[in-house]
């Protein structure tokens, strides 16, 4: 019996290495020497795909590995985040008011203002994460964490309607500086947002790496391993959840922000698909395993490659396929990954836990 | 010093499990707080630091007071700040992390990073065991080594009392020896100690002063040299070895669990 099952969990591995890796592999390499500059750009955009994801599943991470919920209201917070960049550098008027808009009135070029208004908005987000943390999360430490994430997926929903109805999000540009402009490969474009996304979610990560072995990190690694024996040592949980919080809601509002940019969108502007980015990160994140900055970053990266490359070369298929099917490749990803290794490729297995 | 009074613990609203419990601990004693499984120990530590709140328990009656302020409903983080450290129940060292990272969780509440220095070498000098071992994961560790760095952990915050739930918890004989002079030590340098155990003779040796709790309240206390020569503890107490490992290990599923339903 043990044995049929041990055969069962492998089965799908060893399927699904020898059945799809195999011809996959042999496919690309085809298309790579039929078309390089093609297969070029495909890479690089998988690349800036997937350092998007990994963007948005370090946030989901950080608040994981802090307060073991996923926070269904990264999404919404991606949009608010975003929307904040969009007023500050597109509009006359701080919104709701005839007060001119501050930044406008600053010297210097107009990628100085963008900076600015990037710092306010990640400051902004920030202050939103620890608002709600301290509002609706806080009250509920110790109660079970299914009712915790439901809150998240309530929060999601009344942010999304207040960001609808009451700011009302309509193709609100974010202007980041380089556009949709991008460098020629060949007869192929290559967007600059690519490049930028790889060097943010870069940054982001080395960040957090450093930050883990900080002082308030190690705090924070104690309190996700053992709440009470953290306590125990002085450590006040609130105060990490709230950090947590507050860096998550930094990491979804970048996010957002990449979210109106090639290659996931040619926009530029937030909408309410913006939202959608956090939704299409998750299985980047349940791949990598929940708790895992190192598995969040190559989750991001594998999933955005599966997509990208699956939306250019099985395109020719959409009568089978249909045609979104692209965005449903990181799903399917997903569950042959977790077939393989149930609590992803990083996840920390419960009994370690104990 | 410390100064538990009447004091009445209640879980879940409704389950009674200190009934009118009162100990002292001296400056510069070490107290032994002895009883069986189930007497109340671990929910006396609770209430000391701060910590009934995540098991759903709460002091009803009766105070704590620590060098003259009352600290019953104190938060765990300012009863470490004021000097009081526990080292918990089944060690709970943090596997994931380094020994260096576990001691640095210990230093939290102390802001001067010469005072935490300070803190490392006396623990390093202390066990010189850890500092061999100072980038190794807390996980791999022996069970005596990690109830030594559960140990170092809790000296990082500079405690002037340390309570120590079951110290002797699993450890071979030769191991408990040791850590019983290790809080011998430590109390030389000026630390009161708040020693629980179950094991009755390796605590009232080094004890200046010992309670035995039966139920949630003290039945009996008095020196500790006097306990060790009295009858009924030699009976209960001290006559009690040749069960032990079962019990033990017993106990550690029991723990296990609790701490599960927490975290879940
Ligand atoms: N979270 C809890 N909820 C309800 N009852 C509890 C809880 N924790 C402990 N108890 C009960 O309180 C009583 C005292 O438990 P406590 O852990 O304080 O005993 P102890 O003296 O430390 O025992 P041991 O030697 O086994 O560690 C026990 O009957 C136990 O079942
Ligand atoms: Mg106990």
């Amino acid at each position: 019996m043990n044995n049929f099952l041990l055969k069962l969990r492998q089965e799908p591995a060893l399927m699904f290495l020898f059945g799809v890796m195999v011809p996959i592999t042999v496919f690309l390499a085809m298309q790579l020497f039929n078309d390089p500059e093609i297969f070029f750009a495909t890479l690089m955009r998988s690349l800036g795909m997937g350092s998007t994801y990994a963007i948005v599943a370090l946030g989901f991470v950080l608040i994981f590995k802090a307060t073991q919920t996923v926070n269904f209201a990264q999404g919404a917070l991606a949009v608010s985040g975003a929307l904040f960049l969009s007023f500050a550098v597109a509009d006359d008027h701080i919104p709701l008011t005839t007060i001119d808009n501050p930044i406008n009135s600053l010297p210097g070029p107009d990628w100085f203002h963008w900076g600015v208004s990037l710092v306010l908005a990640m400051v902004f987000a920030a202050i939103l994460g620890l608002v709600i943390e301290r509002l609706t999360i806080r009250p509920m430490v110790g109660q079970p964490l299914f009712s915790v994430a439901v809150i998240t997926l309530g929060l999601e929903i009344a942010l999304r309607v207040f960001n609808n109805d009451t700011v009302k999000v309509e193709f609100r540009n974010v202007k980041v500086p380089w556009g949709i402009d991008g460098f020629q490969v060949g007869k192929e474009t290559i967007n600059y947002s690519i490049i930028a996304a790889m060097v943010t979610a870069a940054i982001a990560f080395v960040a957090v790496f450093i930050f883990y072995r900080s002082r308030l990190g190690i705090a924070m690694r104690a309190v996700a391993f053992d709440q009470e024996a953290a306590m125990a040592q002085g450590i006040n949980v609130g105060r990490v959840f709230a950090i947590a919080w507050a860096a998550g809601a930094v990491l979804a509002m970048i996010g957002g922000v990449f979210a109106t940019q090639p290659p996931v969108k040619q926009s530029l502007a937030v909408d309410n698909e913006t939202a959608n980015i956090a939704f299409r990160a998750l299985p980047a994140v349940i791949l990598g395993g929940l708790d895992s900055a190192t598995g969040a970053l190559l989750g991001g990266l594998i999933v955005g490659a599966a997509e990208i490359f699956a939306g250019q070369y099985a395109a020719g298929e959409t009568d089978i396929l249909g045609a979104g099917y692209p965005v449903i490749v990181p799903y399917v990803v997903m569950m042959i990954g977790l077939l393989i290794r149930p609590y992803g490729l990083f996840g920390t297995p419960e009994i370690r836990r104990v | 010093m410390l100064e538990i009074a009447n004091l009445e613990v209640v879980y879940n609203e409704v389950i009674l499990v200190l009934r009118g419990l009162s100990i002292e601990v001296p400056e510069g004693d070490i107290v032994a707080l002895l009883g069986a499984n189930g007497a109340g120990k671990t929910t006396t530590v609770r209430a000391v630091s701060g910590l009934l709140d995540v098991h759903e328990g709460e002091a009803t009656k009766g105070s704590i007071t620590w060098k003259g302020k009352d600290i019953t409903h104190a938060k765990p983080s300012e009863i470490v700040e004021s000097g009081i450290t526990q080292v918990m129940e089944g060690r709970r060292v943090f596997a994931e992390l380094t020994v260096d990272e576990n001691l640095a969780t210990g230093g939290f509440t102390v802001q001067d990073k010469a005072k935490t220095a300070e803190s490392y070498d006396r623990v390093m000098d202390l066990f010189p065991i850890l500092a061999e071992r100072r980038k190794q994961t807390a996980g791999y560790l022996s069970g005596g080594e990690q109830q030594m760095l559960a140990i170092g952990r809790a000296l990082m915050s500079d405690p002037e009392l340390l309570i120590l739930d079951e110290p002797s918890l699993g450890l071979a004989p030769m191991l408990i020896e040791q850590i019983r002079d290790i809080i011998v030590d430590i109390n030389k340098q000026g630390v009161s100690v708040l020693l629980i155990e179950q094991n009755a003779m390796m605590a009232l040796s080094i004890a200046k002063h010992g309670y035995i709790l039966e139920t949630g309240k003290v039945v009996m206390d008095g020196e500790a040299q006097k306990l060790l020569g009295d009858e009924d503890v030699q009976e209960f107490y001290l006559g009690l070895h040749g069960e032990g490992g079962e019990r033990k290990s017993f106990r550690d599923v029991k723990h296990y669990k609790r701490r599960k339903r927490w975290l879940s």
